[in-house]
């Protein structure tokens, strides 16, 4: 905790300073006004960017936006409160300029930015956040962001204590609190409270609405939208943070997104020049552009590996009593530790990472991949493959081999299964083929079966008709309380056996206390201890049979200047106001 | 060439390509499913006559791929040793159509050298096993489903078209339903309705199933067309007047004359049934993992990366097009040949 609050207080300082030199460097018309200082390079004003979306945005509106081409576009018009600096992952002033906790860590107060403006003039104060939480914390709005804003049972209190002051009262202590206010769009009152008191807050800031309706905090406003093909962004000339030498950010006269509907068509049009910068693409992929980086003026970076983990699991729910008897054998062997222990040694790791990313990924034996430095175990063994030990444990366990080589339960049953793989993530069926192929020198038949996305997620979540499935989660944040959802034996996303009323396992039941816990401790260090015995647990139960964490893959043109990927989302676009074209 | 000429040779050259594909086990030098996992992407292996000193062999040899530590494929031999094709050799265990066991291949080298005539794929999977296997699957199914869209087609077509008046309005309105209902979503309720495990069997029987019924409206709406101009012929209301039957007339007069819509039908037919199953793989209905299938080696290609990147991942698909250039010399030749018949 003390390492932790003077850390704050240098930050703060250093903020304190950065604000005062900054005024002075300021043009006249904006004096008054909080700016915050970017660390980046200085670069050039003007210019144009043109980036990819995976699809049209389908919606504008921060409360609703569930997929990623709207949060892209969303994070270029919007501002939070503290910000997680995606280079460094810790936090940093946002347009709160300062905060402090108290004691007891239940309650947050944030000073805000003075003189900041939306990016239609309007001015911004303590009433804009009020508004802003009451609507992501009301359940007829039905916003993504509520979950993380109940803390301990009970919704985060927000009240004004005067224009620039507001304080957040948890229920309960919160480890990660002020992670918690990243990317949680602060909304203009002026324009959306109407709306928001008749009720049609849900049809808000969709595309289709007249672009005078948007205002935001962020760096861009909205120019220009053409459906089916792009949105254009121009420079929001209210914006509230400067570069070092006082210029306004950001330098970047516009940006374009345009619509390109797949990774392939994405790639090509970045190999040929059309768009700037490229993210969230295939190591294959990665070796097509590679081979023309130095003629055609782009470069590529691998940032190593990233938060995203793959992993195999097994069907762990409650069969029931009702289930047929060639079900519920399976089920016992999934339940069986040591089966789930022989599949994990059986598994060629090195080999998924050579065949399906062409080396551009790490073996894996925890949720916590060697990118999340901060929370990472070093302790977990990494036993290489093993078909011997796999033998073993399957033997111990009471499985045979018939004279085919075919292996048999104790009841003479042979192993059998089917692995649900989504079959628009070609990485993911191509790991499931690999496993098959490992499994079946065990002498067991594997069936992969690829399904569309949706209707493989309703069968893990909702009706529990599968066997086992290869899958894969990105954390949106290197905390562990982002993946309360997941670790929780009650949460919806516990992926092998979800909801369930009370802890199936007793190590479900310790993980459950662990994370608990780790959720109201402050101290980084008590946490960490924590959260490597949850990775403990993982390992050694194997709920998940974690696989490989792919690279973080982007490439910009090498015209981009003050471009630092991140292996955080959004890995290439996070510091769009510095970004500068030469 | 006359017809009849150019009818025998396509059909000795469909009959030698259907036995190399049901002999598949014998011709194809690995199992259909065995990973390298040190050669994903190797490209065609080259057969040598003259060895690293200059020598000259009258029996082809081949050299192993070298041993690296890296983590990409990159193709490269260590011409150190050369490891000489050999003829009729023992290997994986197979089964002739399903019956009879072997384990003898036509050729084959010995480890560490591997034999890729076609190169492998991503798995380190030799393509040329993969594309014979895979045939017994594709042609089969195609053959079967293109069959059955056809026979529907002739039965409601004809039908409708004899008998005109209601019967053919339900019929060409179902056919239009056929026509006009959003089968991706069918396809997935089907999916979601059926078990996730389903044996080759089965999902060959599936495959057929679905390709032949949702195909047949088209045919059976050309054939339509046919019966009704040919029921109005003079000849056939002159055998009417005779007093000949609605199935004489049917059978004697009228389907023959659709003979030729049929044949061009089948032959458009199953190469479009080959390319189905690409998108009926992606829907979790196609033949999975590690079976092969022709539709499921063409879907490889829809990857930028492989297709910019390895050349030889085309070859099944160059292997197709005289495959089915000869299918349409076939039934060209079948339907010249029942033209210059007399009646």
């Amino acid at each position: 905790m003390g390492k932790f609050r003077l850390w704050r207080t240098c930050l703060v300082f250093i903020v304190f300073y950065c604000a005062c030199s900054a005024a002075r460097a300021l043009p006249p018309q904006q004096s008054g006004e909080d700016r915050m200082i970017a660390g980046a390079a200085t670069g050039h004003a003007g210019g144009r960017l043109v980036v990819a979306l995976r699809s049209e945005p389908k919606t504008l509106n921060p409360a609703l936006a569930l997929d990623e081409p709207s949060r892209d576009v969303i994070r270029c018009l919007t501002a939070d409160l503290i910000h997680i600096n995606r280079g460094s992952l810790k936090t940093e002033p946002s347009l709160a300029k300062s905060w402090n906790v108290s004691r007891d860590g239940r309650q947050y107060t944030l000073h805000l930015r003075r003189g900041v403006r939306f990016s239609d003039g309007q001015p911004f104060n303590a009433d804009d956040v009020i508004f802003s939480f009451q609507v992501y914390l009301d359940e007829k709005v039905d916003s993504s962001q509520r979950d993380l804003l109940v803390v301990g049972g009970k919704p985060i209190t927000v009240v004004k204590l005067d224009d620039y002051i507001v304080r957040f009262e948890l229920a309960q202590p919160y480890a990660a609190a002020e992670r918690l206010f990243d990317s949680i769009a602060i909304l203009p009152r002026h324009l959306l409270q109407s709306t928001y008191q008749a009720g049609s807050f849900s049809q808000a800031w969709s595309l289709s609405m007249p672009l005078n309706q948007f205002a935001g905090l962020g760096p861009f406003r909205l120019k220009e939208y053409v459906a089916g093909q792009r949105v254009v962004l121009e420079r929001n000339p209210y914006y509230w943070k400067a570069d070092r030498a006082g210029n306004q950010l950001p330098y970047l006269n516009e940006v374009t997104f345009l619509f390109v509907p797949s990774e392939d068509a994405q790639v090509i049009r970045f190999q040929s020049g059309d768009t700037d910068v490229l993210s969230r693409f295939s190591a294959e992929n990665f070796a097509v552009l590679q081979k023309q980086q130095s003629q055609k003026g782009y470069h590529l970076d691998d940032l190593g590996a990233g938060l995203e983990y793959n992993f195999l699991f097994f069907n762990l729910n409650d069969p029931g009593a009702n289930v047929p008897p060639e079900i519920a054998k399976k089920h016992a062997w999934f339940q069986d530790l040591r089966f789930r222990q022989a599949v994990s040694a059986a598994i060629d790791r090195e080999g998924i990472v050579r065949l399906v990313y062409s080396g551009r990924a790490t073996p894996i034996w925890d949720q916590v991949t060697p990118g999340n430095k901060l929370w990472l175990d070093e302790n977990i063994a990494h036993p290489p493959r093993s078909l011997d030990r796999a033998r073993e444990l399957l033997k111990s366990a009471g499985f045979s081999w018939k004279s085919d080589g075919s292996l048999v339960d104790p009841h003479g049953d042979h192993v059998e299964f089917s692995i649900l793989t989504s079959s628009s993530n070609a990485q993911r069926t191509k790991i499931a083929t690999i496993i098959q192929d490992d499994l079946s020198q065990l002498g067991m038949t594997v069936q992969v079966v690829p399904l569309e996305f949706r209707a493989m997620v309703e069968r893990l979540l909702n009706t529990h008709n599968y066997e086992a499935a290869v899958m894969g989660l990105v954390s949106g944040d290197a905390d562990p309380t982002s993946e309360m959802n997941v670790w929780l034996s009650n949460g919806e996303t516990h992926l092998w056996h979800p909801r369930q009323e009370k802890p199936a396992t007793p190590w479900e039941s310790e993980m459950d206390r662990l994370m608990q816990q780790q959720l109201v401790t402050l101290d980084y260090s008590k946490r960490k201890r924590l959260y490597d015995r949850v990775q403990e647990i993982v390992a050694e139960e194997l709920p998940v049979i974690c696989l490989v964490s792919p690279n973080i893959l982007v490439g910009a043109a090498n015209r981009v200047g003050n471009f630092r990927p991140a292996i955080l989302v959004p890995y290439a676009l996070w510091n769009i106001e510095e970004l500068y074209v030469q | 060439m006359t017809h009849r000429q150019k009818l025998a040779c396509s059909a000795a050259v469909l009959a030698a390509f259907s036995c190399v594909i049901l002999f598949a086990g014998f011709f194809a030098p690995y199992d259909f499913a065995a990973q390298d996992r040190d050669t994903p992407f190797a490209s065609p292996t080259t057969l040598h006559f003259v060895d690293a000193r200059g020598t000259l062999h009258i029996h082809p040899f081949v050299y192993a791929p070298r041993d690296s530590n890296q983590t990409t494929a990159t193709n490269e031999v260590a011409s150190e040793r050369s490891y000489p094709l050999h003829w009729f050799v023992p290997g994986t265990p197979y089964t002739i159509a399903g019956l009879i066991p072997s384990r003898t291949h036509l050729f084959g080298v010995e480890k560490p050298a591997r034999i890729f005539l076609m190169g492998s794929d991503a798995y380190g999977r030799d393509q040329f096993s993969r594309f014979l296997y895979g045939g017994q699957i594709s042609l089969l199914a195609g053959l079967i489903a293109a069959i059955l869209s056809v026979s529907i087609g002739i039965l409601a077509g004809g039908i409708a078209g004899y008998y005109g008046g209601w019967l053919d309005g339900i019929l060409m309105r179902g056919g239009e339903l056929f026509l006009a209902l959003p089968w991706l979503y069918l396809l997935f309720a089907v999916r979601a309705a059926l078990p996730l495990h389903i044996s080759q069997w089965q999902v060959f029987l599936l495959l057929i199933s679905v390709m032949g019924l949702i195909g047949w409206a088209r045919p059976a709406r050309l054939i339509r067309g046919v019966v009704l101009s040919a029921k109005e012929r003079n000849f056939v209301l002159a055998a009417r007047g005779f007093g000949a039957s609605d199935a004489y007339l049917l059978r004697r007069h009228v389907l023959p004359q659709t003979y030729a819509v049929l044949l061009t039908q089948i032959t458009l037919l199953v190469p479009q049934y080959v390319l189905a199953e690409v998108t009926l793989t992606f829907l979790g209905l196609g033949v999975g993992e590690p079976m092969p299938s022709w539709g499921a080696l063409l879907s490889s290609l829809q990857q930028y990366s492989v297709l910019s990147s390895y050349w030889w991942m085309f070859l099944p698909a160059l292997l197709l097009i005289p495959l089915f250039v000869v299918f349409y010399a076939a039934a060209d030749a079948l339907q010249e040949l029942h033209k210059s018949v007399p009646l």
